[in-house]
């Protein structure tokens, strides 16, 4: 197969970035997007050209490093799925691709592909976590979770922390990202104690990193490698409002 | 230079070490903690949870990782389980029986008490993963769920959908989050540790390049940490995550640090077979899967028929046939020679031949197509995206790849090397896994040392050092500093011909073939002989454009390589030396009638602990053994039959 390639060059934050067009020729149906990009990039190095910035690591869907926006999508045509996971079989023959960066005022691109998502990390530090420290847990069995609640809190445990949720909302909202901390705590009796000010504080968190809010677009949901359910924005609101509440009656 | 390897065990009865040990340690006092600083490289299980522990007990930890964030570090990728000795299924499972399992499968060349220790502590982990709201899978009573792995007949794997090394890495991460949001943990994402740092001998600092600014940086600490995973991707094709890398621990190896039983690496029968010369990973199936899938290959070499085209009578279940008691669950190493035999005997399936099939036709038949998604899902989405093929219709095709390396820097009881200072823990030391890992212990190892070994036997080092952490200004960190920035230099300098990523993947070609799933001795001499040369091809020839003061991953993967370009060798050598087969180390001269591996324990039941004289080719490494003792198992040839 060949493609014609549009990929966003930009030598770092400062200089202005541009779509630089590549050509990508006989690739097999059968390699990933990204070694499809690693066989351009062997091709520049040859050249004297350097090659494509673009993050990876697991390349198997898990670790939520690569960060492309292809064709306008967030991870690509291949729902659900990473842009690691996608496969030159989903295109067509001869097709021109767009490859750019994820797209989010609170992830400030480093180099071409490359941006900076460390604001999520700082929203989880903020309190998406259980303090229980080391040496201090009963024994496991003693506190009984319904398989029920077990299922959804992993449902929702199961993002990736790509940030894709972010780059493809026209907010640039991380409320699914939130959401499904705050959700896969609030569903386990572990995640009790800390409930109300863990989502008080994730929220506080989230907007001074300067995420945008949810106005009900669902393209996270579209777009969301682990198929977290938008409906956890609403459970997200949910625990806020009742939060908010229970600090006002103190 | 390095006296006798005294591994520090504890006297006493087995059961007793470890409790024996802890009442004796050494403690630091709380007041006191605040006044050290604690380096740990990586942020995996290993290292998260022990960034995070040593944090809550108000240490001072410095944390480093070249992810760009500790969450993506690759015990992420883990899939199947986490061992322990819980016996909640009433199955007769116990501390002793979960140790014995972890011996034998190791093909008795781990310690004793190390293992025994792992056993103990595992119990432990798994209430501690509840408590931070790890998800693991539940029966309808709420009580936790287990399924069954390879080398146990007991089901004891506690586990999270396809996703357990996620979560458990998510909770490592949110306790390590915590404690940066303390103040008592500063995180370094993107960023590598290029060298150790010695002042008087002991290990007391690291020098880091940000991946990206390219600022070169010398960090002092009281204690250094390395928890920075397996050298897999020295193969260059392996399930690891593309960054993974043996630089931290072959530098620390240079600088005097013993690295032990290199050759012993893992690979994992069940695999996404290789399908083109581009491909850039592996990409691993759940060991879990043999819970549920039949491996099988057709009986006649050649039979190029559809899968569902041959007739049950006309297959060949050879893990049930030649293993009826583990059937499907014969440990790892065992599995992979099993399906290499069949398929170098030209009955292989798939394009390429190297490929055996694994079946949930019966599976599905007997509990239903919903009961198999539930339990692995996940991994037959991967699979169909990446083979485009059904195997919820048709059966997956498998084949091994080196998935994880038992081998690693050598370590005493307290998870101290020999450089005093230098602690390693998780895969990237040699400890607890022999010759062959158990599936579902890795994670079991990485967060036993994390949470519950190291807070306890650090102290003993740290204990005296108070008040000796170095600063960054004497002449040690300056000569390393200089020694980083120098090298980097030089890779740019080169502008050969050839790009990294091609002398790396010719390396792992020639490591596949000559040290991967089967060596014998005229093999591993000519892949001693062709490193030196790619090597030196590679300092003539190597083209990294760019520069090093800003992000340049081409300059990140050159430092790597050429790091994997030395440490091969210290591999090749390790399986050279080592004149026997045991667990994964399989030598062809030394097999069983029936071509299982055949042991040596006369001559070789020992640690091969090596030490850096020079490059190969200016002094071989330095060979120093540790020999097991062996006082409560009885050394036997394994049998899973």
């Amino acid at each position: 197969m060949n493609f014609k390639l549009k990929v966003w060059r930009q030598k770092d934050p400062k200089t202005k970035g541009k779509l630089v067009e590549y050509k990508a020729t006989n690739v097999s149906p059968n390699t990933s997007f990204l070694e499809m990009l690693d066989v351009v990039n062997e091709g520049l190095i040859a050249k004297g050209e350097e090659p494509i910035a673009f993050d990876s690591d697991c390349r198997e869907g898990i670790c939520g490093t690569c960060s492309l926006t292809i064709n306008g999508e967030a991870h690509g045509p291949d729902h659900p799925g990473a842009a690691c996971e996608v496969y030159m079989r989903r295109f067509k023959d001869g097709a021109t691709i767009v490859v750019e960066p994820f797209r989010a005022k609170p992830f400030p691109l480093i180099k071409d592909l490359v941006v900076d998502r460390s604001a999520l990390d700082r929203i989880v530090q903020a309190g998406g976590f259980v303090a229980a420290r080391a040496g201090s847990a009963p024994e496991a069995n003693a506190t009984l979770v319904p398989k029920q609640d077990a299922d959804r809190a992993m449902e929702a445990a199961a993002c990736i922390g790509c940030g894709a949720c972010a780059a493809a909302c026209p907010n640039a909202s991380a409320m699914l990202f939130t959401a499904a901390k705050v959700s896969h705590l609030a569903f386990l009796p572990q995640g009790q104690p800390e409930r109300t000010s863990r989502v008080l504080k994730m929220v506080t968190a989230m907007d001074a990193e300067g995420f945008g809010n949810c106005t009900n677009t669902y393209e996270c949901e579209a777009v969301c490698p682990a198929q977290i359910s938008a409906s956890y924005i609403a459970k997200l609101n949910r625990e806020y409002a009742v939060a908010t509440l229970k600090k006002k009656a103190g | 230079m390095i006296g006798n390897l005294d591994a520090r065990i504890p006297h006493g009865a087995l059961a007793q070490k470890w409790t024996n040990h802890k009442d004796h340690a050494r403690l630091v006092a709380p007041n006191n903690r605040r006044k050290f600083e604690i380096i740990v490289v990586g942020s995996g299980l290993a290292g998260g949870s022990a960034a995070a522990t040593l944090g809550e007990l108000g240490y001072n930890v410095k944390c480093f990782c070249y992810q760009d964030s500790p969450r993506r570090a690759h015990s992420i990728a883990a899939q199947g389980g986490i061992n322990a000795a819980k016996n909640y299924q009433n199955d007769g499972d116990s501390v002793f029986r979960l140790f014995y399992d972890t011996i034998k499968g190791g093909d008795f060349r781990s310690r004793e008490a190390n293992v025994y220790r792992l056993a103990e502590v595992s119990n432990l982990i798994i209430d501690q993963c509840v408590e931070q709201g790890v998800p693991f899978a539940r029966e309808y009573s709420g009580l936790l769920a287990n399924r069954s792995f390879g080398g146990a007949q007991v089901s004891r794997t506690f586990y999270a959908r396809g996703q357990t090394g996620q979560q458990l890495l998510l909770g490592a991460y949110q306790a390590l989050c915590r404690q940066i949001a303390a103040g008592t943990v500063t995180m370094f994402p993107q960023t590598e540790m290029l060298d150790l740092v010695l002042v008087d001998g002991h290990a007391k600092g690291i020098i880091t390049r940000s991946l990206v600014t390219g600022k070169i940086e010398a960090h002092a600490g009281d204690a250094v940490v390395l928890a920075t995973g397996g050298y897999g991707n020295v193969f260059y094709l392996s399930t690891n995550a593309r960054g993974c890398n043996v630089t931290a621990t072959y530098r620390a190896y240079k600088k005097g640090a013993l690295f032990a039983n290199p050759c012993f690496t893992q690979i994992h029968p069940t695999c996404i077979p290789v399908s083109g010369e581009n491909q850039s990973k592996l990409t691993l199936m759940s060991e879990s899967l043999r819970n549920d899938g039949r491996v099988w290959v057709p009986k006649q070499a050649g039979d190029k028929r559809q899968p569902a085209e041959i007739p049950e009578a006309e297959r060949d279940y050879y893990l049930e046939r030649k293993y009826p008691s583990f059937g499907n669950l014969a440990p790892r190493d065992i599995s992979s020679r099993a399906a290499k035999e069949v398929c170098d005997e030209g009955r292989g399936v798939g394009e390429s031949g190297r490929g055996v099939y694994l079946d949930f036709a019966d599976a599905i038949a007997r509990l239903g197509e919903n009961t198999i998604r539930e339990r692995y899902g996940n991994l037959f989405h991967i699979y169909e995206k990446i083979t485009g093929e059904n195997a919820y219709r048709r059966p997956m095709r498998i084949y091994p790849a080196v998935h994880y390396t038992m081998g690693g820097l050598w370590v005493d009881y307290n998870l101290m090397s020999n450089v005093p200072g230098l602690h390693v823990i998780g895969e990237a030391n040699f400890s607890d896994h022999g010759a062959n890992r158990l599936g579902a212990s890795a994670l079991m190892q990485g967060l036993a040392d994390g949470y519950f070994v190291l807070p306890y036997t650090l102290p003993a080092y740290l204990a005296p050092q108070i008040g000796k952490r170095p600063s960054t200004d004497r002449p040690e960190f300056r000569e390393a500093e200089n020694g980083v920035r120098t090298r980097t230099e030089k890779l740019l300098a080169i502008n050969g011909k050839r790009s990294v990523d091609s002398f790396h993947r010719e390396l792992g070609l020639l490591l596949w073939d000559k040290c991967g799933m089967a060596r014998n001795a005229a093999g591993l001499r000519d892949a001693l002989a062709r490193i030196p040369q790619l090597r030196e091809e590679f300092w003539r020839d190597v083209r990294v454009l760019g520069d090093g003061e800003a992000l340049n991953q081409s300059l990140e993967r050159a430092g790597r390589v050429a790091d994997f370009l030395e440490f091969a060798e210290l591999m090749c050598t390790d399986a050279l030396t080592r004149d026997e087969s045991c667990g994964g180390h399989f030598r062809e001269e030394h097999q069983t009638p029936d071509g299982e591996a055949l042991r040596d324990d006369e001559n070789f039941a020992d640690v091969f602990a090596w030490e850096y004289q020079g490059n190969g080719s200016v002094a071989p490494p330095k060979l120093h053994r540790e020999p097991l003792q062996f006082e409560t198992v009885q050394l036997t040839q394994r049998s899973y039959k």
